[in-house]
C-alpha cells in the first residue's frame, strides 16, 4: 500500500530530473564559477578577470560580439516585425502556409545553413567578412524573432483595434498607441531568442569569416580548446562573463513578459 | 465643443421627431453569397432608445456594426443627422460602441482607458482628467482610475467600457449585447443602470441582444430581426401584445399559437370551437394563426369535456377568478407542472389533443381536469403566411419525372398527361405529405431544419435545403433546430397544374 502510493506520488517521479538538473546545471555551473576565481594552482584569485580587462584585443572582440548581436538583433526586428504584422493581419488566404514558410529554415541544421550560406558567396563571388557573418546571422536568426511577435499579433483580440478606431484613432494612431504596445511581449521575445544565441555564437563566425573575425564566443572555445589546461580558468572567467550579460537580458524580457505571458 | 456639464446636464425631454440615425434600404452581402442584411430601412429618433432584437445569426450585429462603421453596407445607406456615412471610417462618426467583451486595453489602467478618446484629440490634461473623473462617476466607478483593468470584475469592466464611451460624448451609442456575459443578478442591475444613464445622458441608444425580456425593460422601441430582415417595429408592449406575424409571436414571450379559421368578423374557429375575438377585416372563412399567450388563459378544475352542452355542476371555481359571461370555454387534463417562482406554468391536453401551456398563480397538479377560457380581446388574430400547400415552378422533363427546387421528382402518370417535356409547370405539395427522414441521404434532397413553430398539435416546420429553397412541414414528429433531414415526397403527393404568371408567384 505504503510502495504504491510512493510509486504514484508525483514527487517521486520529480527526483531522476532533479539529479540531472543537479548534475547537468548546477554542478557545471559551480564548476565555472570556481575555475574562473582560482588560478591553475586551485589558489583564490582575481587574477582571471584581470587579465582579461588588460587584454586590450580580449575587450574589443567582447564589444565587438556585443554589437553584432546587438545590430542581428536590431535587423531581424525591423525585418522581423513588419513580416509578422503582415501574416497575422492582412486577409492572406494562405497566412499559416507563409509563416510556415518562414519557420521551415529552422528544420535544418543551423551549421548546413550556414555552410550553404558560404557556398553561395563563394558562388557570387562575394567576399567573406563582416557583411557575410551579418547576413548569415540575421539568415539563422530571422525566423525565432518573427514566430514569437507574429504569434502575440495573432491572439490580439481584433475588437482592441475596433474599439481604438472607434474611439477616434486613425490607422497609423491604432497601431501606436494599441498594437504596437501589446506585441511588446512578442518582441521581448523574440529580441531574447536571437540576441543570447548570437552574442555567444562561435561556428557562424568561424564559417563565415574564415576565421577572420574573433567573436566573444570563439574566445571562449580556444581558451579551452586550444590554450591546454592552464587556460581554463581564464576561460571560465570568460564563461561568467557571458553569462551575466544573458542573464541581464533575459532579466528585462522576463520582467516585461510576467504582466501578460506570451512566450512560444 | 459640447462642455463636460451636458454629462449631468442633460435635457430630461428628448427632441421627439427628429431623426438621427437612418438606415435606408441597407444590405449587406458577404462573400459567401449570403445576405447578413436584406434590404433593412430603419429610422432612429434622437435620444431614443432602441432595442434590436433576434435570435444569433439574424443579422443585428451586422447592423450594429455598419452604423459604427466596422463593415460597409453593400447596398443603401446609412445617414447620421441626415450626413450620408455609409463609406466614412469609424474614427470620423460622431457614435461610439460598447463591446460584448467589454474590449478594454489591457495595457492602460482605468484612467488611460476612458481617456483614450479625449487624449486622441489632444485635449489639455487638467480637462481630461476631469471629464474622466466625471464618466466614472456616471457609472459608479468612482476611485477606480488606477487600478488595472485586468483586476476588474466582469460588470466593473463594463462600466469603463460604458465611461469610455460616453466620455466622448457620442450623437448615438451603440451597445452590442453588452450584458451578455454579465451573471442574471449583475444583468438586471445593469439593465436598470443603463435606462437611468440613458435618461441622465440624453444620447440615443442602441441597444443590440437577443434576449427578448431586456429588450421588452429597457426600450422605447424595439427592432425584431430575423434572417437578415425586419420583423416588426414598435413599443414593447405592441411587439408583445400585437406581433406581427408567428415569428414574432414565438420569439417574445411564451405563446400558444394555433391554425385557425376567421369565420367572419369578430367570430374565429380554431381547436374544434368558435371564439368570439376582437379583429375584424380579414374576410369570410379565412385562414389565420391564432396567438393566445399562456397567462392570458383562465384555468379552473372542472369535469367537463367541450362536446358536453349542458353546464356542469362539478365546475370549481372557489375564489371567483374566472370571469362570468358568454365565454366559449375548452377542457383537458393538466400534463405538467412547473412552478416558475411567481406563477405555474402548467402544459394542459385538450380532450380532442390540443396543447396549450397556461400560467396561473395557482397550481394545477398534473391529472387534474381542467377547464380554460380566453377573454376575446386577448386572442390575437395573424394572417397565415403559409397555407396548406407548398408551391413551386417546375419543369417536365423527357423521362416523366418532374424537375423543382433542384431535383427530379416522380410523378403519377395521370398528373403528367396534360403536359408535353419542357412544359412549365406549378407545382404543389401538401404541408402535411412531405416526409423527413432521419438521414440525410435516404430522401431525395436534404437540409436542415430551420424554423419550428408548436401548434398545438403539430409542429410547423420549415425546411430550408442545401440550395437554398424552403419548403413548409406539417408533422406530429419532433425535430430539433438545425437538424438534417433527407426530403421525401411521394408520387401521389404531387399535383401539377397550368402555370400561370399570377400562381408562379405564390
Amino acid at each position: 500500500m505504503k510502495w504504491i502510493s510512493v510509486f504514484n506520488s508525483r514527487r517521486t517521479w520529480a527526483w531522476p530530473y532533479l539529479l540531472f538538473l543537479v548534475l547537468f546545471v548546477v554542478l557545471p555551473l559551480l564548476l565555472i564559477v570556481v575555475y574562473a576565481f582560482t588560478d591553475p594552482q586551485g589558489q583564490p584569485t582575481l587574477r582571471n578577470f584581470v587579465q582579461f580587462f588588460h587584454t586590450q584585443e580580449a575587450v574589443n572582440t567582447f564589444i565587438y560580439s556585443l554589437a553584432i548581436a546587438l545590430i542581428t538583433t536590431m535587423i531581424c526586428l525591423l525585418l522581423g516585425y513588419p513580416a509578422a504584422y503582415i501574416m497575422a493581419t492582412a486577409e492572406l488566404k494562405t497566412p499559416a502556409v507563409m509563416a510556415m514558410l518562414f519557420i521551415l529554415p529552422m528544420w535544418i541544421n543551423f551549421l548546413l545553413r550556414t555552410l550553404a550560406t558560404v557556398e553561395l558567396f563563394n558562388m557570387f563571388s562575394i567576399p567573406l567578412g563582416g557583411g557575410a557573418l551579418l547576413y548569415g546571422m540575421c539568415y539563422d536568426f530571422l525566423p525565432f524573432m518573427i514566430y514569437p511577435i507574429y504569434n502575440t499579433l495573432q491572439k490580439m483580440d481584433t475588437s482592441l483595434i475596433e474599439a481604438a478606431h472607434d474611439l477616434g484613432a486613425n490607422r497609423r494612431e491604432v497601431f501606436t498607441k494599441v498594437i504596437l504596445p501589446l506585441s511588446k511581449p512578442g518582441i521581448y521575445s523574440g529580441i531574447i531568442m536571437v540576441f543570447m544565441p548570437t552574442v555567444s555564437t562561435f561556428a557562424i563566425s568561424e564559417l563565415l569569416t574564415h576565421n577572420k573575425i574573433t567573436l566573444f564566443g570563439s574566445l571562449i572555445q580556444r581558451a579551452f580548446g586550444e590554450g591546454g589546461i592552464m587556460m581554463w580558468n581564464y576561460g571560465a572567467a570568460l564563461s561568467l562573463i557571458m553569462l551575466v550579460i544573458i542573464a541581464v537580458t533575459s532579466f528585462f524580457g522576463d520582467k516585461e513578459e510576467s504582466s501578460s505571458q506570451t512566450i512560444i | 465643443m459640447a462642455k463636460s456639464e451636458n454629462l449631468s446636464n442633460a435635457p430630461q425631454t428628448t427632441e421627439a421627431g427628429v431623426p438621427i440615425i437612418e438606415v435606408k434600404h441597407v444590405s449587406k452581402q458577404f462573400d459567401d453569397g449570403k445576405f447578413a442584411l436584406n434590404d433593412v430601412s430603419l429610422t432612429v429618433q434622437k435620444g431614443e432608445f432602441v432595442t434590436i432584437l433576434g435570435p444569433s445569426g439574424c443579422g443585428k450585429t451586422t447592423l450594429l456594426r455598419c452604423i459604427a462603421g466596422f463593415q460597409v453596407a453593400t447596398e443603401g445607406d446609412i445617414l447620421l443627422n441626415g450626413e450620408d456615412v455609409t463609406d466614412m471610417p469609424p474614427h470620423k462618426r460622431p457614435v461610439n460602441t460598447v463591446f460584448q467583451k467589454y474590449a478594454l486595453f489591457p495595457h492602460l489602467n482605468v484612467f488611460d482607458n476612458v481617456a483614450f478618446g479625449l487624449k486622441l484629440k489632444k485635449i489639455d490634461d487638467k480637462t481630461i482628467e476631469k471629464r474622466v473623473k466625471q464618466a466614472l462617476k456616471t457609472v459608479g466607478m468612482t476611485d477606480y482610475e488606477f487600478r488595472d483593468v485586468n483586476s476588474l470584475s466582469g460588470g466593473q469592466q463594463q462600466r469603463v467600457a460604458i465611461a469610455r464611451a460616453i466620455i466622448n460624448q457620442p450623437e448615438v451609442l451603440l451597445l452590442d449585447e453588452p450584458l451578455a456575459a454579465l451573471d442574471l443578478k449583475m444583468r438586471k442591475d445593469m439593465q436598470m443602470e443603463l435606462r437611468d444613464m440613458h435618461k441622465l445622458l440624453g444620447i440615443t441608444f442602441i441597444y443590440v441582444t437577443h434576449d427578448q425580456e431586456e429588450a421588452l425593460t429597457l426600450s422605447d422601441r424595439v427592432v425584431v430581426m430575423n434572417e437578415g430582415r425586419i420583423q416588426q417595429i414598435g413599443t414593447p408592449t405592441d411587439i408583445y401584445n400585437e406581433p406581427v406575424n408567428c415569428f414574432v409571436a414565438d420569439f417574445i414571450g411564451e405563446s400558444n399559437i394555433l391554425s385557425g379559421t376567421m369565420i367572419r368578423d369578430r367570430r374565429v374557429a380554431f381547436c374544434d370551437q368558435e371564439f368570439d375575438c376582437v379583429d375584424t377585416g380579414f374576410g369570410e372563412n379565412a385562414p389565420v394563426d391564432v396567438v393566445i399567450r399562456p397567462e392570458d388563459i383562465y384555468i379552473w378544475k372542472s369535469e367537463r369535456k367541450h362536446t358536453d352542452d349542458v353546464p356542469d355542476q362539478s365546475d370549481y371555481d372557489p375564489d371567483d377568478r374566472v370571469p362570468k359571461g358568454n365565454f366559449t370555454k375548452w377542457y383537458g387534463i393538466v400534463e405538467s407542472c412547473i412552478f416558475k417562482g411567481v406563477h405555474y406554468e402548467m402544459l394542459v391536453k385538450t380532450d380532442n389533443d390540443y396543447e396549450f401551456m397556461v400560467q396561473d398563480y395557482h397550481e394545477f397538479a398534473p391529472g387534474t381536469h381542467v377547464g380554460m377560457l380566453v377573454k376575446p380581446e386577448d386572442i390575437q388574430i395573424l394572417h397565415k403566411e403559409h397555407y396548406l400547400y407548398n408551391y413551386f415552378e417546375g419543369e417536365v422533363l423527357k423521362n416523366g419525372m418532374v424537375r423543382f427546387i433542384d431535383a427530379d421528382w416522380e410523378v403519377r402518370p395521370d398528373q403528367l398527361e396534360p403536359f408535353a417535356a419542357g412544359d412549365r409547370v406549378r407545382v404543389q405539395v401538401p404541408f402535411s405529405e412531405v416526409d423527413l427522414q432521419d438521414y440525410e441521404d435516404e430522401g431525395t434532397l436534404s437540409g436542415e431544419v430551420h424554423f419550428i413553430l408548436y401548434k398545438g398539435n403539430h409542429y410547423h416546420l420549415t425546411i430550408r435545403t442545401d440550395e437554398g429553397y424552403d419548403l413548409f412541414v406539417h408533422t406530429e414528429d419532433v425535430w430539433d433546430h438545425g437538424d438534417r433531414v433527407g426530403i421525401r415526397i411521394a408520387p401521389e403527393s404531387i399535383t401539377l397544374s397550368k402555370l400561370d404568371v399570377e400562381n408562379a408567384q405564390s
